[in-house]
């Protein structure tokens, strides 16, 4: 990450409970880290922490807050634009740390003396006296955390956010202590690793570019057949437009689902069926299969042995409880055979924990991670060398890159507003009972029986002024599709916001989102999009 | 009398949801889950588990899950076993890559697994076909 030099939690999940204040932007944190939240609760109940939640829907968080600002979507950078300036005009700053160990502070500075509270306020629609107050909260509570999680990083502005995340905390000296930091919560159990494992186009396992000569060699010397060039490859995004104009014709998908994941599936589903060449890697048949031309079972997380590493960088063992079923085969076994009749020399691995040494040699941050080490509580990494403890804490008394640096960003709109034809904001997100596509828990019963169906929720005055009544079918229209699904009439989405969830494939709402992207980071703007919602008559 | 299960075995592992982590010991008897408990100790979560972790685990025995390599013939996908769908590949993935080289090939890797099985399907990407066109659903 451009401003510290590393992207991950900063801080640990033990050290929640140590914040005097807590910021919570754009992370439903009970409903998709629930046992986290747990301790940030306690925090707040227990410990006595001052909790501001920044969210254009009512979460059951906002319960445990002395703050809720319920910014419209897509509109968290002039909020945090506006944090900053009245942190910066009351001189809540610290200006200690800011001299000693950030640059740029002066450019930056410059920049958000356009955010004044006015301004903020009319473009977010929070009242400015709650924006004074929690920048008050935020400044003057040392050390103070701050929290966010897709609420963030799904719009086509997400890195810039990023990025006033990370201004505020160096502004406020809460960088590099127990209790402080800035904590992105990553939404998989393994989507850290998947990272960390060089599962991007940019990087080689630890983040070692691809750019660079002497990085590339070394791994050239591991196994050597390839020769990838010194430039990035495609994100996903870009994979499926290549697809679609034949430059990309083989596709090798392990356990994803981009027909229901990925925004404006019908087009997704296009650049699939145009593929020459489709290899599919699952647990279960999902929309993705239909596509496939050669579809390989794998075993699942209770029939395999190997890592995860959560959001707090901590590197924790799964253990095989149950022997793969029918000809099922774990996925590090199924690569490694077919890298092998590709012709290709040391794949002859025997056990993850042999693939784990390997990692160990080529990876600095996983320097020391061996599997027998591992037993207990796992490593968080930077975890260099095989006598060193683990990190709990990034960046004390340095940043990785050196310097902080403060980076200049500027609200703009998301590419799609609402308007007279399509006059509503469209969010979406998952729910506590349900997990992303639902290819796993849509076939657990309780959790269906909990949860069994799409409902867009639509606040009160919306659904009035609409006809329509809780449990009503709506239709929810937008320049890419249609889809209908009873509605969940409630105060929890401001007015003017509808959301869905992704977990129906019957009622998919990524037919409906907007597959435009951030321009760096090439996230999709799932968190916004303009819709119509009308009565489905007769549904 | 209520019949109280003892269970045959426990194993200690990591949650498959998000990415809190959580650890959580699974109670096995008869080759089924019949009980999930989180321990204490663990610094992720305290002995505390959500709905998921707990009671979300049905899936690994629902009968949809693929159990065989199946082979798209004559446009419906038909079971095979594994030497065929694995030749399969290496053929395809072979005379692509003499046609059109190693840019033509995009990789998934996965949220869902292992680090070490992401680690194998990235050297496979890089160091075999020879392509960076390699990502996952980091982004979504």
């Amino acid at each position: 990450m451009q401003a510290f030099g590393s992207g991950a939690m900063t801080n640990s999940i033990g050290d929640i409970t140590q914040s005097k204040a807590i910021l919570a932007i754009g992370t439903n944190t009970t409903e998709q880290h629930p046992v986290l939240s747990l301790q940030i609760k306690k925090a707040v109940r227990k410990f006595g922490a001052q909790l501001i939640v920044a969210d254009p829907r009512r979460i059951e968080l906002t319960d445990f807050a002395i703050l809720h600002l319920q910014h419209k979507a897509g509109t968290d950078l002039a909020l945090l634009n506006g944090l900053a300036y009245v942190i910066l005009q009351e001189n809540l700053y610290d200006a200690g740390f800011v001299a000693a160990r950030t640059e740029n502070f002066e450019l930056w500075r410059a920049t958000v003396e356009e955010y004044p509270p006015e301004r903020v306020s009319a473009i977010t629609g929070v009242p400015i006296d709650d924006l004074v107050r929690a920048a008050r909260i935020y400044g003057s509570n040392h050390p103070a955390s701050i929290f966010y999680a897709m609420g963030i990083t799904q719009h086509t502005v997400g890195h810039q956010n990023v990025l006033a995340v990370a201004n505020l905390a160096m502004l406020t000296g809460n960088m590099g202590v127990p209790g402080g930091g800035v904590n992105p919560l990553r939404g998989q159990n393994n989507v850290q690793g998947a990272c960390d494992m060089g599962g991007l186009p940019n990087v080689y396992p630890g983040y070692q570019s691809v750019a660079d000569d002497a990085i590339r060699e070394k791994f050239t010397a591991y196994h050597g057949t390839g020769q990838p060039p010194a430039k990035a490859g495609l994100t996903i995004t870009e994979m499926m437009t290549a697809a679609h104009d034949g430059r990309v014709r083989a596709m090798y998908i392990m356990g994803e689902n981009p027909a229901m994941s990925d925004p404006n599936s019908l087009h997704i589903h296009e650049c699939l069926e145009k593929l020459e060449f489709l290899v599919v890697q699952d647990i279960f048949p999902n929309e993705t299969t239909e596509f496939a031309d050669v579809v390989l079972p794998a075993a699942a997380f209770a029939e395999k042995e190997g890592t995860f590493t959560n959001t707090e960088r901590r590197v924790q063992l799964i253990r095989r409880a149950f022997d793969p079923p029918g000809s099922t085969r774990p996925d590090w076994q199924i690569l490694s055979e077919l890298a092998r009749r590709l012709g290709a020399k040391g794949f002859d691995y025997e056990s993850p924990s042999q693939i784990m040494d390997e990692i160990a040699e080529v990876t600095p941050i996983y320097g020391g991670i061996h599997h027998t080490r591992l037993e207990g509580d796992g490593l968080q990494w930077p975890c260099p060398t095989p006598e060193h403890p683990g990190t709990p804490i990034l960046h004390v008394g340095k940043f990785s890159r050196g310097l902080g640096h403060f980076s200049p960003v500027h609200h703009q709109e998301a590419v799609e507003m609402p308007d007279t034809e399509y006059p509503y904001m469209l969010t979406t997100g998952r729910i506590l009972q349900h997990w992303h596509t639902g290819t796993m828990t849509r076939r657990v019963s309780g959790l269906n029986f909990i949860a069994p169906e799409e409902r867009v929720e639509i606040n009160p005055s919306d659904a009035e002024k609409l006809g329509i009544a809780d449990g009503d079918w709506i239709r929810v229209v937008s320049r890419r599709g249609s889809v209908t699904a009873r509605a969940r009439v409630f105060d929890r989405p401001r007015p003017g916001l509808v959301f869905m969830t992704f977990h129906f494939a019957e009622a998919l709402s990524n037919v409906l989102t907007n597959n435009v992207v951030d321009p760096v980071s090439k996230i999709p703007e799932y968190k916004v999009c303009a819709v119509k919602v009308e009565k489905a008559e007769g549904a | 009398m209520v019949a109280v299960l003892k269970p045959e075995h426990i194993v200690r592992t990591t949650c498959p949801y998000c990415g809190v982590g959580c650890q959580m010991d699974l109670h096995i008897k008869e080759h089924m889950v019949y009980r999930v408990s989180a321990p204490y100790e663990a610094p992720t979560n305290h002995g505390n588990l959500c709905v998921k972790g707990r009671f979300g685990h049905e899936f690994l025995w629902h009968p949809d899950r693929l159990k065989t390599p199946l082979i798209r013939r004559n446009g419906w996908l038909e079971e095979a076993t594994w030497d065929e769908a694995l030749d399969t590949i290496t053929a395809k993935f072979a005379a692509i890559k003499a046609e059109s080289g190693p840019d033509a090939f995009a990789f998934f890797a996965s949220a869902k697994c292992t680090n070490e099985e992401n680690y194998v399907m990235q050297t496979l990407a890089r160091q075999v076909i020879g392509t960076h066109n390699i990502d996952h659903c980091a982004r979504l």
